[in-house]
C-alpha cells in the first residue's frame, strides 16, 4: 500500500479544507447544468416506456398489443424474447428479471417495452396493451414471512458474550418491538437514461446512475456484447441518497434495448408515479429486542431481532440489513449480545439502498431500548444513553471489531453544555405541567456510524489526472456526483497537491472508458475513495515534475515547493504553467491514474467477527419539538448538532450534507408515510400523498457545528466520509416525540410509536399514554 | 394564435394541442430547459417560473408551477423562466443576478434539480419585496418548493442575503413594457388536430362558447384539471378557459357582503376575505402553495368537487351562495346544495360558476377554520373543520358548520348544527357536540388518514375551539404554518 503525505502545511495557502462553492453551483442557479432529460437528443430519437403489470402476484395468461401497435407514433413492442442476452439484471444475487416472462411479482412490474416516437405516445400506448393474468395471493405481511421464515436471502446472527447468562444474572428485564417505515428516495430528478449507438456496433449511454460500471456491464450483458462496446457517462445526478445504485440500471439497460432493436437513440424517463411505483425504498423493518440491565440502566445481555421487509428479489438487502445488524449496538456496550438479521420476501418492488443503508432501522432499536430503560427505571434517558457509551475496556462491538476511538462521550458532554440541555429539560417540564393541550419534548442522542462497505471488494477507486501545457488540469474519477460535493472535494485534493488554485481543475463526467471498473458511489465513501485515488494520480505528477526539476536545476527535492500556484526551485520561482511547459518539452509525461484501496479492513460473515470498518464517524444532536395532543401536529423547533468529520476536505459542503441529512431524517421519521394497500398496490404515489420535508419544516433554530478532530486512521488528509452518518441524528427527533408523549404520564411511560409519527399515529400514541394514565391511577387509588 | 413574451421574446403560437403544459413547450419545443420536472403535478416546485400579468396600472409578477400552466392561459402574459436571469455570458458569481448570487455564496445548492425553481421563487420574492421581507413571508412564499438535498437552511440564508447586494434593475422591463403596450390577438385560441383551446374576454362570450359547446371542459388555473393531463394522460376535444373573462375577477367588499369572482385566484381574494374574516388566515395559507395560489381559482376548487377542496367547508360555515350563470340567465344556490356526489355538482353541462356571495359578517359571529393534514404546509387536508355562530341572549344560534374529508364531498354536520343550536356555549356542551359529531360522518380511511383518526380529530378540535375562545391555553405548536 502506499501511503501519501497528507498533513497540511499551516505555512502555505491551503485549498483542502477551506469552504469553496459547488463547482456547478453556477451552473445549477443558472439553469444551464444539464442533466440526462437536458440533453439535445437526435431529431430521429425514440422514447420507451415500460408496460406495467396491473396484478400484484400472478402469471401472465395473454397478451393483447394490437390496440397499442395502431397507435400512430407506436415503432415497436419489445418483450423479454427480445432480449439477446442475459434476461436478468439482479445485480448481485439473480432475481431480478428485466421484463417479466410469465411471473409477476410486484404491483407495476414491467412486462413490455413500448417504443414510439414520443414521450407522450409511449406512456399512452403503454395503458392500451391488455394483459390477462391468473391472480396468485400476494405475500405482504411481514409477519407472515417471518412465521414461515420466507427470506430472499439467509439469516445471520452475530454473538459475543453469554446472553443467558447475563439475562440470568441482570436484575430488570424488558421487550420491546418496532415498526418502522421504509422511505421515498424522492431525488428530485427521477429515473433516466439516453442511449445512442455507436459506429462501432457499440452502445453509449447517458444514465443518471451512482453506478455507471454496473450499468455499463448490464447494458452489455443483457445485449450480449462485451463490456468495451458499452459506454457509460454519467456527469451529474439530481439526486440519489441510493436510489441510483442499483435501480438507475433497469432504465438505461431498456433504453439501451430499445436501441439495439432500432438502431436509433432512445430514452427512458420514468414519470414520477411510475418512479415510485417502480423503483425500490428504504427497507421498512419490523424489530423486536429483549434487555436486561442493572439498576444505573446499564445493559447487560441484549437480544435482537431485525426483520428487514425487502420485497420480491434480493437486489442489495444482505448487506442492507447486514449494515442495521452492525447498526443495532449504535454508540453503546452490550455485554453479552445476540443480534439476528432476517431478509424478509414481500410482493413488493425490491427495497433498496437508501442513506445509511440499514443503518438507521438498526440503530434507532438501540435509542427506542434506552429510552425504555430509562422510563422504566425513572431516569433522564439522557443519563441512560451516557451510561452505556462504549469506553475504554468497554469496547467491543457485537461484531468483534474493537472500537478504539472514544470521542462520543466528550460530544455528548460538550452540546449538553452549549446548548443547555439540563436548563432546557428544567424549563420545559414546567412548561409541560401547566400545558395541557401542547406538550414539548427533547432529547439528545448520538451516531456512531461504520465507514466502508462491507463487501470488502468495494473498497477501491480509480481516478485519472492529466496536466497540460498551460497549466490547467483536468480530474476524472470513478465517483459519481449527486449533489454531496464529491467532485469540489477531490478537485480541492489534486489543487492542494499542485498548489495550485482549485478554479484551474477541470472536472469532467464519470465515464467508464476513462476509470475502469469503478465502486457505485455509496456507503458515503465518495470522497475517501476517489479523493485517494485522486491524490495518488496528483502525487505521481508531481513527482516526475519534481524528479525533472531536480535534473534540471541542480537542487534538492527538498527545495522544491508547489505553493499559491508558484513553483519555488530553490532560489528560483516559476509559474506552474512554466513548469508543466518545461517537463512537457522535456518529455515528462504529465498524466497519471490513480489508485486506491481501503487498508486493514475484514470481515469472516460465517463467524460474525472481523473489522468490516475502516472507523467510525461519529454526531451527536439535541433536538426540541411540540406536540399537539389534540391532533398529533408537531413541530421540530430546535435542533443543536455536532458532527464529526475527522478535518474537513470542505467545512461548507459538509455542513450542507450534515443539514440534509438530519432533515431527510426527520422526514423519514415523521411526515414520510408509504402506503400499501391491501392489493398490494403502492397508495402513495406521488408527492401529493407522500410528504417530505417542506421549507417550513425547518427548525426555527438549527445549530450546526463541526466538532474538532482529525480522524486518527489515514484518510485523506484526515477526514472523514459524511454522507449516510447524519441521517441518523434525526434519530433524536423520534425520541424528543416520545419525550414528548411520556410527559403526558409524567415520564413513567413512552408510549409505542412506530414510524413515521405521523400526526395520526402521535394522536394514538397520546391515547396510549392518557390510557396507561387513568390504569395506573386507578392502581394507585385502588392501593389506597 | 395567442400571443405571450418569453423572458424577452415574443412569441406567437397557433398550433399545438390545447393540454400542452408551458414546462413541456419550454422544455422539449423552445430550447429552453432550465425548468425541472420534478413531478408534473405541482407539487415540488422544480418548474417554478413567474408569469407577469397587465394589472392596468403595471405589470404584477407571480410565481407559478409551469407543469400546471397550460399554454394557452399565457396569452397576453410575460412568462420569465431561470434561463434568462442572468446573460449567458456571466460565469462568474459576481456577474449573476442577486438572486443567484445569494444562493451560490450560501451553498443552496447541491444536487441542483430543484435549485432553478427556488431561483423563481426567489426572484419573485426580490420583485415583490424590495425589502427583505422576514422568514415568515420567505416560508409563505417558498413552501412549494420541495428540496432533498440541503434541508433548506442555506436557502432560508440566501433569500435574506440576495437583499444585502445592491438592488438592481428587472433586466425584463423594456421587453415588457414594449409587449404589454402593444395591442394582442383579441380572439386568442388554439387548435391542434380538431382539439381547441378558447380563451374568451367577456362574460358573454364565455357563456355562448359553453352553450355551442356543452361538454367542452372549463379551464382556470389548471391546478387542478392538469393533473388529469399529466397523470391520467386525458385529451378534451375542447377546452375553454376562464382566466381572461372580466366579470369573473371582480372582488367586492360592501354592504351586501363580500363578493369574490370564481375566476379570481387565492392570492387575489385572500386579503379581502381574511380582512373580514381572519380565522381563515391559516387555513389559506395551507392551502397548497404561493404558486398554487397564485393560480388555483374559488370557481376551479367548487367547480371540480373534490370531497378535500378547503374553501368549500368555510364557504357553508359562512352560508356562502353561489352564482351560476348560462347564456340565458343567472341563479343562485347555496353552497350546501352545490355538491351532489363524489366529484358531482347542480352545475349543467352549459352552465359556468360566476361568483360566490357571502352575507355580511353579522357582529356576533365566532368562527373557525381549522385544517389538519400530515404535513403542515402544501398539503391536502386529513380534516378540515369550519364551524361558526352567533351569539344571542347567551346561547348559539344560527349554527352552521362545513367539513372536509370526512364524506364523499365537502359536507355540513346538520346534526352538530340543530344539536348546538340554542344551546349556550360551555365545555359541556361542546363536549355532547363531539358525541354528536361522531355520528354525524362516517369517513373512508385512504392514504392520508384512518377514519378512526378523522373522527377523533374532528371532536378533539371541537375542543380546541372551546379552548380558544373560553380559556389562555396554549392549543398550537410553534411552526411557520402557524
Amino acid at each position: 500500500m502506499r501511503h501519501f503525505e497528507t498533513k497540511l502545511n499551516p505555512n502555505q495557502h491551503n485549498v483542502v479544507g477551506t469552504s469553496i462553492k459547488h463547482d456547478s453551483a453556477v451552473a445549477q442557479v443558472t439553469g444551464r447544468a444539464h442533466y440526462v432529460d437536458d440533453t439535445p437528443v437526435p431529431a430521429d430519437c425514440l422514447y420507451a416506456y415500460p408496460v406495467m403489470s396491473t396484478i400484484t402476484c400472478g402469471r401472465i395468461q395473454k397478451i393483447d398489443t394490437r390496440v397499442a401497435l395502431n397507435c400512430p407514433g407506436v415503432v415497436k413492442i419489445l418483450s423479454a424474447d427480445d432480449i439477446p442476452g442475459k434476461k436478468d439484471i439482479g445485480p448481485i444475487f439473480p432475481g431480478d428479471v428485466l421484463l417479466a416472462e410469465q411471473d409477476i411479482s410486484y404491483h407495476g412490474q414491467p412486462i413490455l417495452l413500448m417504443v414510439a416516437t414520443s414521450y407522450e405516445v409511449a406512456r399512452k400506448a403503454a395503458r392500451l396493451v391488455q394483459v390477462e393474468y391468473l391472480k396468485a395471493d400476494p405475500l405482504l405481511d411481514i409477519q407472515q414471512a417471518i412465521a414461515s421464515k420466507d427470506w430472499v436471502r439467509p439469516p445471520q446472527t452475530f454473538v459475543r458474550g453469554d446472553i443467558d447468562q447475563g439475562f440470568a444474572s441482570a436484575p430488570h428485564r424488558l421487550q420491546g418491538e418496532l415498526s418502522i417505515g421504509g422511505q421515498e428516495h424522492f431525488y428530485l430528478e427521477g429515473q433516466v437514461a439516453l442511449t445512442a449507438p455507436t459506429d462501432d456496433g457499440g452502445i453509449f449511454v447517458k444514465s443518471s446512475t451512482q453506478h455507471p460500471t454496473e450499468v455499463q456491464h448490464l447494458v452489455a450483458e443483457v445485449l450480449g456484447k462485451p463490456f468495451n462496446a458499452v459506454t457509460v457517462e454519467m456527469r451529474r445526478m439530481g439526486g440519489g441518497f441510493g436510489g441510483k445504485e442499483t435501480q438507475a440500471a433497469p432504465w438505461a439497460v431498456l433504453a439501451a434495448l430499445a436501441t439495439y432493436h432500432t438502431g436509433k437513440a432512445c430514452k427512458v424517463r420514468l414519470a414520477r408515479a411510475d418512479d415510485f411505483r417502480l423503483t425500490g425504498k428504504r427497507h421498512p423493518f419490523f424489530n423486536t429486542y429483549d434487555v436486561a440491565f442493572d439498576d444505573n440502566g446499564i445493559v447487560k445481555a441484549v437480544d435482537m431481532v431485525l426483520n428487514g421487509y425487502c420485497g420480491y428479489s434480493p437486489d442489495l438487502s444482505d448487506s442492507i440489513v447486514d449494515r442495521a445488524m452492525f447498526h443495532a449496538d449504535n454508540s453503546y456496550f452490550y455485554e453479552n449480545v445476540r443480534i439476528t438479521g432476517n431478509r424478509c420476501r414481500a410482493n413488493t418492488v425490491s427495497h433498496t439502498a437508501y442513506r445509511g443503508f440499514g443503518g438507521p432501522q438498526g440503530m434507532i432499536m438501540a435509542e427506542a431500548m434506552m429510552d425504555d430503560i430509562a422510563r422504566y427505571l425513572g431516569k433522564d434517558p439522557l443519563d441512560v444513553r451516557m451510561a452505556n457509551l462504549y469506553q475504554p475496556g468497554r469496547d467491543v462491538t457485537p461484531y468483534h471489531q474493537p472500537v478504539e476511538q472514544f470521542i462520543v462521550d466528550d460530544m455528548m458532554h460538550r452540546l449538553m453544555d452549549q446548548a443547555h440541555y439540563h436548563q432546557r429539560r428544567k424549563a420545559l417540564r414546567a412548561f409541560n405541567t401547566k400545558s395541557p393541550v401542547v406538550k414539548r419534548g427533547i432529547a439528545l442522542t448520538p451516531v456512531k456510524f461504520g465507514i466502508s462497505f462491507t463487501a470488502q471488494h468495494l473498497n477501491q477507486a480509480g481516478a485519472l489526472v492529466h496536466v497540460y501545457t498551460d497549466g490547467s488540469i483536468h480530474l476524472n474519477h470513478g465517483g459519481t456526483e449527486m449533489g454531496q460535493g464529491l467532485n469540489i472535494k477531490v478537485a480541492q485534493v489534486v489543487a492542494q497537491v499542485f498548489g495550485v488554485d482549485v478554479s484551474q481543475i477541470g472536472i469532467s463526467a464519470t465515464r467508464t472508458d476513462k476509470v475502469p471498473n469503478t465502486s457505485p458511489t455509496a456507503a458515503s465513501s465518495g470522497s475517501d475513495l476517489n479523493g485517494m485515488a485522486a491524490l495518488d494520480a496528483a502525487t505521481k505528477i508531481k513527482q516526475r515534475l519534481i524528479d525533472f526539476l531536480v535534473t534540471q536545476h541542480s537542487v534538492d527535492a527538498g527545495d522544491i515547493h508547489f505553493i499559491n500556484g508558484k513553483v519555488t526551485v530553490g532560489k528560483q520561482h516559476f509559474s506552474f504553467k512554466e513548469v508543466a511547459n518545461a517537463a512537457y518539452m522535456n518529455r515528462i509525461s504529465l498524466s497519471a491514474n490513480g489508485y486506491y484501496s481501503t487498508p486493514k479492513i475484514h470481515f469472516d460473515a460465517e463467524k460474525g467477527a472481523g473489522r468490516p470498518f475502516f472507523y467510525f464517524s461519529h454526531g451527536v444532536a439535541l433536538t426540541e419539538v411540540e406536540l399537539d395532543t389534540l391532533t398529533g401536529e408537531n413541530s421540530i423547533t430546535r435542533v443543536d448538532i455536532l458532527h464529526d468529520v475527522g478535518h474537513s476536505l470542505n467545512p461548507a459542503i459538509d455542513i450542507g450534507q450534515i443539514e440534509g441529512g438530519f432533515i431527510q431524517g426527520m422526514g423519514w421519521l415523521t411526515t414520510e408515510d408509504l402506503q400499501w394497500n391491501a392489493a398490494g398496490e403502492l397508495t402513495s404515489f406521488g408527492p401529493a400523498t407522500y410528504k417530505i420535508p417542506a421549507i417550513g419544516d425547518t427548525p426555527a433554530e438549527f445549530n450546526v457545528q463541526l466538532f474538532d478532530s482529525e480522524n486518527p486512521e489515514f484518510t485523506v488528509f484526515r477526514s472523514k466520509a459524511v454522507g449516510e452518518p447524519p441521517f441518523m441524528l434525526a434519530n433524536s427527533v423520534w425520541c424528543a416525540l416520545r419525550d414528548a408523549l411520556a410527559s403526558v404520564t409524567d415520564y413513567r411511560f413512552a408510549p409505542q410509536l412506530n414510524t413515521p409519527a405521523t400526526p395520526e399515529r402521535l394522536l394514538n400514541a397520546v391515547t396510549q399514554a392518557q390510557q396507561w394514565l387513568r390504569q395506573h391511577h386507578e392502581e394507585v387509588n385502588h392501593a389506597e | 394564435m395567442i400571443e405571450f413574451l418569453v423572458n424577452h421574446t415574443p412569441v406567437e403560437i397557433d398550433d399545438v394541442a390545447p393540454n400542452t403544459s408551458a414546462l413541456d413547450w419550454l422544455r422539449t419545443k423552445s430550447g429552453l430547459t432550465g425548468s425541472k420536472e420534478g413531478c408534473a403535478s405541482g407539487d415540488c416546485g422544480a418548474c417554478t417560473v413567474i408569469v407577469g400579468a397587465s394589472t392596468g396600472d403595471g405589470v404584477r409578477y407571480q410565481s407559478m408551477n409551469a407543469c400546471l400552466l397550460m399554454l394557452g392561459n399565457l396569452h397576453g402574459k410575460h412568462l420569465i423562466t431561470v434561463d434568462a436571469l442572468s446573460d449567458m455570458s456571466a460565469t462568474t458569481v459576481e456577474q449573476l443576478h442577486p438572486v443567484q448570487r445569494a444562493m451560490v455564496e450560501c451553498h443552496g445548492s447541491q444536487c441542483g434539480f430543484c435549485t432553478p425553481g427556488f431561483i423563481m421563487s426567489m426572484f419573485g420574492l426580490y420583485l415583490n419585496y424590495r425589502e427583505y421581507p422576514g422568514r415568515a413571508t420567505v416560508i409563505e412564499q417558498l413552501g412549494g418548493n420541495l428540496c432533498r438535498c440541503t434541508g433548506y437552511r442555506p436557502i432560508l440564508e440566501a433569500c435574506q442575503h440576495m437583499y444585502e447586494f445592491p438592488r438592481v434593475a428587472d433586466p425584463f422591463t423594456e421587453a415588457a413594457d414594449q409587449f404589454f403596450q402593444r395591442p394582442l390577438n383579441p380572439e386568442p385560441c388554439l387548435t391542434h388536430n380538431g382539439q381547441q383551446f378558447f380563451l374568451p374576454q367577456s362574460l358573454p362570450d364565455l357563456l355562448a362558447l359553453k352553450d355551442q359547446y356543452p361538454q367542452a371542459k372549463l379551464l382556470a388555473g389548471g391546478t387542478d384539471l392538469a393533473l388529469e393531463f399529466t397523470q391520467q394522460l386525458r385529451d378534451y376535444d375542447t377546452l375553454i378557459s376562464v382566466i381572461e373573462v372580466a366579470e369573473l375577477q371582480h372582488i367586492r367588499d360592501d354592504e351586501t357582503g363580500l363578493t369574490l369572482g370564481a375566476a379570481a385566484t387565492y392570492a387575489d381574494l385572500v386579503p379581502t376575505l381574511c380582512a373580514r374574516y381572519p380565522e381563515a388566515k391559516e387555513m389559506f395559507h395551507r392551502l397548497g402553495s404561493a404558486q398554487i395560489r397564485n393560480a388555483g381559482t374559488l370557481g376551479g376548487s367548487l367547480g371540480n368537487a373534490s370531497p378535500i377542496g378547503d374553501p368549500a367547508p368555510l364557504l357553508m360555515a359562512l352560508d356562502a351562495q353561489l352564482i351560476l350563470a348560462n347564456a340565458h340567465g343567472e341563479r343562485s344556490v347555496p353552497v350546501g346544495e352545490f355538491f351532489l356526489a363524489y366529484r358531482k355538482t347542480v352545475l349543467a353541462d352549459n352552465e359556468v360558476i360566476v361568483a360566490v356571495r357571502i352575507p355580511p359578517r353579522p357582529p356576533s359571529l365566532t368562527l373557525a377554520c381549522y385544517k389538519i393534514s400530515k404535513r403542515m404546509e402544501d398539503d391536502i387536508s386529513a380534516v378540515l373543520l369550519a364551524i361558526a355562530f352567533e351569539q344571542v341572549d347567551g346561547v348559539m344560534r344560527n349554527v352552521k358548520t362545513g367539513f372536509g374529508g370526512m364524506a364523499a364531498t365537502p359536507a355540513a354536520a346538520q346534526d352538530l348544527e340543530t344539536f348546538l343550536d340554542g344551546k349556550p356555549f360551555t365545555e359541556a356542551v361542546m363536549e355532547q357536540a363531539g358525541d354528536v359529531l361522531v355520528h354525524a360522518f362516517n369517513p373512508m380511511t385512504d392514504v392520508r388518514a384512518s377514519r378512526d383518526y378523522r373522527l377523533t380529530t374532528c371532536r378533539n378540535l371541537l375542543q380546541r375551539f372551546w379552548l380558544e375562545q373560553s380559556e389562555q391555553t396554549i392549543t398550537r405548536v410553534s411552526h411557520a404554518a402557524l
